[in-house]
């Protein structure tokens, strides 16, 4: 479904402020598949998102989706293959504009825009059903500006915008890290019910091993911008924090990945 | 004495502030709707003014020289779009640079710094020769043209390409994910902005019977005047309250500034006087320590 081959990525190259952020990292990720892609701070992760979403180009290797190369497509245009949601609630949607006028963008993702309106009356009532299905209160608040949600029910709310079109990649970065803990609990829960009932293919980034080894079935442990651990299926649920303590205590601990 | 010299420059600022209400409705979209601190405004509004003397002094009919006036005025507000998108300049920079090329341009569409055209028909002079107070049928005019433009900016803003546009302004790390190519955005905000603005130019051209190389000079900071009272008075909560404030803004701003006149303000302190309004409506809120001013800007 998604091939990365040899992705690389310096910043600053030739400069004192050099940093190889992504180091020659290979990974091939069948459909269906859940990955959660765990690692310090500075390991990558986020910078392994940009280069299959197209926000940065690598320097080398390649991102094939579906044996379709996108390596050099601009960000705009992978944006029909994948949905994405990042840890600042405030990024994913547009503040000044209504919880309905969000949802109408949302549903034209990597579709051309025309001079229709943007959100139809069909399109709307849908969007109040799915609101409610939510459960946070905002099916009656269609008409309301994003800026007076909170950053729970924004996150929630760019979920269900990624949601509506199904994407066939879910990049999810740090999504829930900058909730509160109830919060973060009940966004990850939504999260999950998502990705198994349209059985999305995803990948989550996070910053907790707990979170790492609970969800998904394949879990990549990122350092440095190289991939210090990949295990899959059986492997992966039978690790544990203690086995994780094991192997990697050292950077484990300095980093506080444990939570 | 004061309420007398309210009365009096009612008409007066009715026509002027409504003759001027689509540059503040151009600055609206540039500066709130794309985030874009645009300044190719001053050169894009005698570009209109310009374009529509020369060719009304050749013989083109009025109304054609005014869709030339706008055709040329969105070409403006594109190329600094390309110039800031493409050739990655500082948006502030890119609009400076595209306004003063414009001064060589207009100077070169007029072929001199000005041109008169009271000896010979426009738009208005219909309106001009009826009998009846010139002031009744010249403000419905501009009425008329001001609320059409109006409305069909809020039906375009409300379109999934106006979505788009708006979104760009406002978050566009989002709808980029989402799929849009943000600098067409850009380009083609700019360029229906500055469109509004040549617009504006061509119609206060026409008016007053003359263009001059110099007609824009300050129009982005009485832009911007008119543009923060309009939005005191009228809020901005949705997009039909946000146009509507550049127009009643337009209109008190010129109210505002016709009374200062009439109370000794001399005319050369003018523009001294529009700069200090916008300084004092942007800076108070810094002042009140508030976290941000009125302005959030992209590109700069
Ligand atoms: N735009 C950028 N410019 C320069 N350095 C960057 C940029 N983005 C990331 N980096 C650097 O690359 C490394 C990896 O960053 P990132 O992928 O964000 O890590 P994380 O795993 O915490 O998400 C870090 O050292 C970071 O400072
Ligand atoms: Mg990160």
């Amino acid at each position: 479904m998604l091939k990365i081959e040899n992705l690389t990525k310096t910043f600053n190259p030739g400069t004192v402020d050099q940093k190889v952020a992504l180091n020659n990292v290979t990974i091939i990720i069948e459909r269906g598949d859940f990955v959660t892609v765990i690692g310090s701070n500075g390991a990558g992760k986020t910078t392994l998102l940009n280069l299959i979403s197209g926000t940065y180009l690598p320097d080398g290797g390649r991102v094939v989706i579906d044996g379709i190369d996108v390596t050099r497509l601009p960000e705009h245009k992978r944006a029909k293959y994948m949905g994405r949601i990042f840890q600042d609630p405030l990024m994913g949607t547009a503040a000044s504009m209504t919880i309905e006028e969000n949802l109408g963008m949302a549903d034209l993702r990597g579709m051309s825009r025309t001079l229709r309106w943007g959100v139809s009356k069909s399109r709307s009532e849908n969007y109040q059903r799915s609101l409610k299905e939510m459960g946070l209160g905002l099916e009656t608040r269609l008409k309301q500006s994003v800026s007076l949600l909170s950053g729970g029910q924004r996150q929630s709310l760019t979920l269900l915008m990624v949601t509506l079109t199904l994407p066939k990649l879910l990049l999810l970065d740090e999504h829930t890290a900058a909730l509160d803990p109830k919060t973060a609990k009940r966004v990850m829960d939504l999260t999950q019910t998502i990705i198994s009932e349209n059985q999305l293919t995803a990948i989550m980034v996070t910053h907790n091993m707990e979170q790492a080894i609970r969800f998904g079935n394949r879990l990549i442990m990122l350092h440095e911008g190289n991939i210090q651990l990949d295990i899959v299926g059986e492997e992966k649920k039978a690790f544990t924090v203690q086995e994780a303590v094991k192997r990697f205590g050292a950077t484990l601990k300095d980093e506080s990945l444990l939570g | 004495m004061f309420f007398e010299s309210m009365l009096r420059v009612i008409p007066g600022s009715l026509e002027q502030g409504l003759a001027y209400a689509l540059v503040a409705l151009g600055i609206v979209i540039s500066f709130r709707i794309l985030s874009f601190p645009d300044l190719t405004v001053d050169g894009s509004f005698a570009l209109g003014g310009a374009v529509t003397a020369r060719l009304i002094f050749e013989g083109v009919s009025p109304s054609l020289s005014i869709l030339a006036a706008v055709i040329s005025g969105f070409t403006a507000g594109c190329l600094t779009g390309l110039l800031n998108t493409r050739l990655k300049i500082n948006s502030l920079l890119a609009g400076i640079l595209m306004m003063t090329m414009l001064y060589s341009i207009n100077l070169r569409v007029m072929g001199r710094s000005n041109i008169q055209l009271l000896t010979v028909d426009t738009l208005l002079t219909p309106l001009e020769n009826l009998d009846m107070n010139r002031f009744i049928p010249i403000i419905l005019f501009f009425l008329v043209v001001t609320v059409v433009v109006k409305l069909a900016t809020d039906l375009f803003l409300h379109t999934q390409i106006g979505f788009a546009m708006r979104a760009t302004g406002d978050n566009e790390q989002m709808i980029r994910t989402l799929g849009v190519n943000t600098d067409n955005m850009t380009v083609m905000g700019l360029g229906l902005s500055n469109a509004l603005v040549a617009l504006s130019g061509a119609l206060v051209a026409q008016d007053q019977g003359f263009a001059d190389v110099g007609m824009g000079i300050g129009m982005i900071v009485a832009g911007l005047a008119a543009i923060i009272i309009g939005e005191t008075l009228v809020g901005t909560k949705t997009i039909q309250r946000l146009t509507l404030a550049a127009i009643i803004g337009s209109i008190v701003y010129k109210m505002i500034i016709s009374i200062g006149l009439r109370l000794g303000l001399a005319p050369t302190d003018l523009k001294m006087a529009t700069g200090v309004m916008v300084i004092l409506a942007l800076g108070i809120p810094a002042l009140k320590k508030e976290k941000e001013g009125k302005l959030h800007l992209r590109g700069v």
